[in-house]
């Protein structure tokens, strides 16, 4: 037998080097550095952000896979690596003033975000269930840990090891999975998927069905989707609030790219069979997420459960699959990133020392107290709940259109139905803060410059995707061209 | 190039107001305020460019522009009015001047604010009047839902939480699934034109086979008939007005309420018409209910405000009524009847929050024997409680005049029902009148109240003026609204016939030829001669 060396393409994971290296360094400096300049880096992981940007957008366009099949690079893996380090971003941006509050600082803070950025970039660019497992792998090992970054309080403690624990069984799922898949097909290659049900003309074999439904368990989890959602509460609730920002956003981003990936490439031809799962899926995600986010008086629980309701939604674009499908989810992604990192920073600036003020209570009047906070936090509540001219409601929009035109109205009527139970809550938010009259503040609020860019940036981003969306949606439209 | 951006310039200057705004203090009150007035007042003075250089020969549309939005979904910024959008938006830059002004004492917290919501509605009212474009419309329809709901649930009374939320929840139940008509009307046509369009002129050409007919129509009757609001999804009305504030009430009831009439004229009838005739005595009955119902309760309100708010759902029953009928005098007497609604119990809700501004009260109970006191707001008051009630010579008798020839026309049963609405109108109207205006004065509060200074009285005359215009010399209306108002009969009896061919089915027969220069009449045609060379053959 011959040894091959495999063909190695350096420059398609330029991206994911950078990341890495300045993941590293930070790491060795850490130590070095004294306690007052720590904030070092926070601005190292912010420029490898950008630096990693860059080498991302040169790849745009360049339809190549390496690593023995194993690595690919296509616009939709760029696309949604964008949304993966547009987020991080704005969460290291956040985190600055937030780690200083809360007494914290500490450089592992951000290499632990890099190194999870780096492995929802690998899920998207995997072209292997093994490397998929891998990036799900590092990505979640760093979130487990920085859900307990606060080593003194009890609920991020709690945050942590149930997280870990529930995500390590989901893991496991995810990992017997692949063994079936492998298993039945002889390969893990998603190409070889699709190769070997096309050579039986479509006929799955039990081994392959057991497979597919583990790799949804898996998975579904990660997106935080109804019945695997039962995480989702108390990590948000118990993580530092940056770290629950990012969870929401990268992870469940990454998650998705995964599945769409997998689900609508290798067993797209045998849509038919499973698309019906995911239908009951979506609308018990939607429904349960909406209905149960009413009840919440603690604003980071009434999120996560918004967060569940949102996964329904892009899984309504995977049941409508085709191009239209996965244009519309990643494009209602970027602006849930947009709009719900918007809203946590909000969270975060009204907070205080020990995850303390952020009952709905605590809004109280936040329009006359802080008028331009309020207006932020509307914008973002709107967007989500869906209202035009917002990020929110194009991305809905789109979705629900692609739905259609799929012929799945029924779940449309579903979805437009829950997103006006959606429209209660986060209403509720805006009548607390504009129709309430104020609490009295324990000490002021001061918006440090960090999240005074962040809000800035997805202000512009929710807006930009409501008003004028066109570059940004022929931008979705180009990326799914390699999966069809 | 100015006929194709005055609507333009007439949506968005409002806006401009909010930006100028924005950059003023918050504690010049007085500069606020009159920047906001006279922006709107400006953008009436522009809005009236529309007026005298309407065509009342056409029956197309005018003043349109059409520019691509967001291409790649087929979506484009079209504008465009007739002679039935043409009134509402007059009404519209009519009434928020006033609307403005009369809040000048009445709003004393977070003043920016509110004027920058007032603009900000004014904005997505005629937004909503003016768009062409399916997608555009909705944008504006949904948009618009927010400043109102600011105007209610922040400077509203003291159930005003309640209220507004009631008010969104309702609005968008009816609105989200006719979105999801929107978006099947989309796919339908493209699948029929093979273009992706959201544009209202393209998909009117489209024909609808009745079995979609059906649930299309019904998705988007359902968001018009909450908005109307018609008998029974009336609820969230009189919560509404009673906690909106006085302007915020003139708006609702003079020109939110009218987009729900007026989207049955621009969709449903034109898109679905054989579902409209379907529906016609379904909605007949609901629009009588709804104008007897609301007179008898009416009768049995003790607020004035609460009053006045009934009173609409008997108003706008008749509209529906109108509209419903299905003929040029009915439709006609319907838009005629919806400016005369906007104008008349406009002008009731300013006349009830003058008096509260003087007494912090609306109870019957509370007054009496007020002509004595003040004897010109009495004489306000009588000249727009008879034009509500629709006594000959004011506006109100030639749009209920008209609605019931037209109903009579085509049912008469449906007349008979729906004229006791206007005798029982006289009588909860003259009876709150005589409650409150004459008798002996019972209350010492009432002794010293003094009567309408001049900003009041400016804003009254205008509104009066319009009321015997109207009831005098209706002609100018009529002479712009009646082109359009007969192609669009005209137009929905020929789609009518056309898609009845259809059959009952849900989708468009893929099998029908339907390459470009082919007209539908040929096509059914074609489809028919096979049936029954296939008949022949077996």
């Amino acid at each position: 037998m011959d040894w091959l060396m495999p063909q190695i393409n350096l420059e398609l994971i330029l991206p994911e080097i950078i990341i890495t290296f300045f993941a590293i360094l930070i790491l060795i400096l850490e130590p070095l550095l004294s306690k007052n300049k720590k904030n070092f880096l926070a601005h190292l992981s912010w420029i490898a952000i950008l630096l990693a940007f860059v080498a991302n957008l040169r790849l745009w366009n360049l339809m190549e896979t390496s690593f023995s099949d194993m690595f690919i690079v296509d616009n939709f893996a760029i696309f949604f690596k964008f949304i993966f380090l547009a987020g991080s971003f704005l969460i290291i941006l956040v985190s600055i003033s937030y780690l200083k509050r809360e007494e914290m600082v500490h450089g592992e803070y951000y290499s632990l975000i890099l190194f999870s950025t780096l492995g929802m970039m690998l899920m998207a660019s995997s072209f292997n269930l093994v490397i998929i497992f891998l990036g799900l792998e590092i990505m979640s090992i760093s979130l487990y840990v920085l859900a307990g970054f606060k080593r003194e309080d009890l609920r991020s403690n709690e945050a942590s090891l149930k997280y870990f624990l529930m995500g390590a069984f989901a893991t496991g799922f995810l990992l017997y999975g692949i063994v079936m898949i492998f298993g039945s097909v002889r390969s893990t290659n998603l190409e070889d998927i699709i190769k070997s049900i096309a050579y039986n003309n479509g006929n799955v074999d039990l081994l392959l069905w057991a497979g597919v439904g583990l790799l949804l368990v898996g998975f579904g989890f990660k997106i935080a989707s109804v019945p695997f959602h039962m995480w989702v509460p108390d990590v948000y609730e118990g993580a530092p609030t940056p770290i629950t920002a990012f969870i929401s956003a990268g992870s469940k981003a990454a998650g998705f790219a995964a599945l769409l990936r997998v689900f609508l490439f290798s067993f797209v031809t045998i849509k038919m069979d499973w698309t019906t799962v995911i239908w009951i899926m979506s609308a018990l995600t939607m429904t349960t997420g909406n209905i149960v986010a009413i009840a919440q008086s603690n604003i980071k629980r009434m999120l996560a459960y918004s967060s569940i309701a949102h996964a329904g939604y892009v899984l309504v674009a995977l049941v409508a699959g085709k191009e239209a499908g996965v244009s519309s989810a990643i494009f209602y992604l970027l602006a849930y990133t947009f709009m719900n990192i918007g809203a946590f920073t909000v969270v975060i600036a009204l907070g205080r020392k020990d995850e303390d003020n952020i009952n709905l209570d605590d809004y109280s009047g936040l329009g006359t107290r802080h008028p331009w906070l309020a207006i932020f936090m509307m914008l973002f509540m709107l967007s989500l709940a869906g209202f035009p001219p917002t990020a929110g409601f194009m991305a809905k929009f789109y979705v629900f259109s692609a739905a259609v035109k799929s012929g799945y109205i029924g779940l449309v009527i579903i979805g437009v139905l829950n997103s006006l139970v959606s429209v209660y809550y986060y209403l509720r938010i805006v009548v607390i803060m504009f129709m309430r009259s104020p609490v009295p503040e324990a000490e002021p609020i001061s918006l440090p410059l960090g999240s005074a860019l962040v809000l800035l940036i997805s202000t512009w981003g929710v807006l930009q995707m409501g008003i004028f969306p066109q570059s940004l949606l022929t931008l979705a439209m180009l990326s799914v061209s390699s999966i069809f | 190039m100015w006929n194709s951006s005055i609507l333009t310039i007439i949506t968005f200057f409002p806006l401009l107001g909010v930006l100028i705004l924005l950059f003023v203090g918050k504690t010049k009150l007085n500069a606020v305020k009159t920047i906001a007035f006279l922006v709107s007042l400006l953008n009436f003075v522009i809005s009236l460019y529309l007026y005298f250089n309407f065509s009342s020969d056409a029956s197309a549309m005018q003043f349109s522009v059409r520019k691509v939005w967001i291409e790649s979904l087929g979506i484009s910024y079209q504008l465009g009015i007739d002679g039935i959008s043409l009134f509402l938006i007059l009404l519209t830059t009519f009434l928020t001047p006033l609307a403005i002004f009369s809040s000048w004492s009445a709003i004393t917290e977070k003043v920016k604010g509110y004027y920058i919501s007032m603009l900000l509605l004014e904005t997505g009212m005629i937004g909503v009047f003016v768009s062409l474009d399916l997608f555009l419309f909705y944008v504006f329809w949904e948009a618009m839902l927010l400043p109102m709901y600011f105007l209610i649930g922040i400077w509203g009374g003291p159930r005003k939480i309640y209220a507004t939320i009631k008010f969104v929840l309702f609005t968008m139940t009816g609105s989200l699934l006719m979105l999801v008509a929107i978006l099947v009307l989309y796919f339908m046509n493209h699948s029929y034109t093979g273009t992706y369009s959201f544009d209202l002129l393209e998909i009117n050409k489209l024909p609808i086979p009745l079995g979609a007919q059906f649930w299309l129509f019904a998705a988007f009757a359902l968001a018009f008939a909450i908005k109307v609001p018609m008998f029974p999804f009336h609820t969230w009305l009189p919560d509404a007005h009673v906690e909106a504030p006085t302007a915020g009430s003139v708006i609702l009831a003079g020109v939110l309420l009218k987009m729900g009439t007026y989207g049955f004229l621009r969709f449903c009838l034109p898109l679905f018409p054989n579902a409209f005739i379907d529906f016609v005595p379904l909605f007949s009955i609901l629009a009588i209910i709804g104008i007897i119902y609301g007179a008898l309760v009416s009768m049995r309100q003790e607020d004035v405000k609460s009053l006045v708010a009934f009173s609409s759902v008997s108003h706008l029953g008749f509209v529906m009524l109108g509209i419903f009928a299905l003929n040029l005098q009915g439709i006609e007497g319907g838009i005629l009847q919806m400016i005369n609604h906007g104008i008349s119990t406009g002008a009731l809700f300013l006349i009830v929050g003058m008096i509260y501004e003087r007494r912090h009260s609306r109870m019957i109970e509370d007054f009496g024997g007020l002509s004595k006191k003040i004897p010109i707001f009495a004489a306000f008051f009588m000249i727009v409680t008879l034009s509500s009630i629709g006594l000959p010579g004011t506006n109100g008798f030639v749009g209920e005049f008209l609605i019931l020839l037209g109903t009579f026309k085509s049912n008469v049963i449906y007349a008979v029902f729906a004229a006791t609405g206007m005798i029982l109108a006289a009588v909860y109207m003259l009876w709150m009148y005589q409650r409150t205006m004459f008798g002996k004065i019972t209350k010492p509060e009432n002794e010293n109240l003094k009567d309408l200074n001049t900003r009041e009285k400016i804003i009254l005359i205008p509104l009066i003026l319009v009321i015997f215009w109207i009831g005098l010399y209706p002609k100018p209306f009529f002479v712009k609204m009646e082109p359009s108002v007969k192609s669009l009969i005209e137009n929905a009896k020929t789609k009518y016939e056309e898609n009845k061919l259809l059959g009952k089915s849900f989708y468009i027969d893929s099998n029908i030829p339907v390459a470009a220069g082919f007209s539908l009449r040929e096509c059914s045609r074609a489809v028919r001669s096979s049936d029954q060379t296939a008949q022949a053959i077996r």
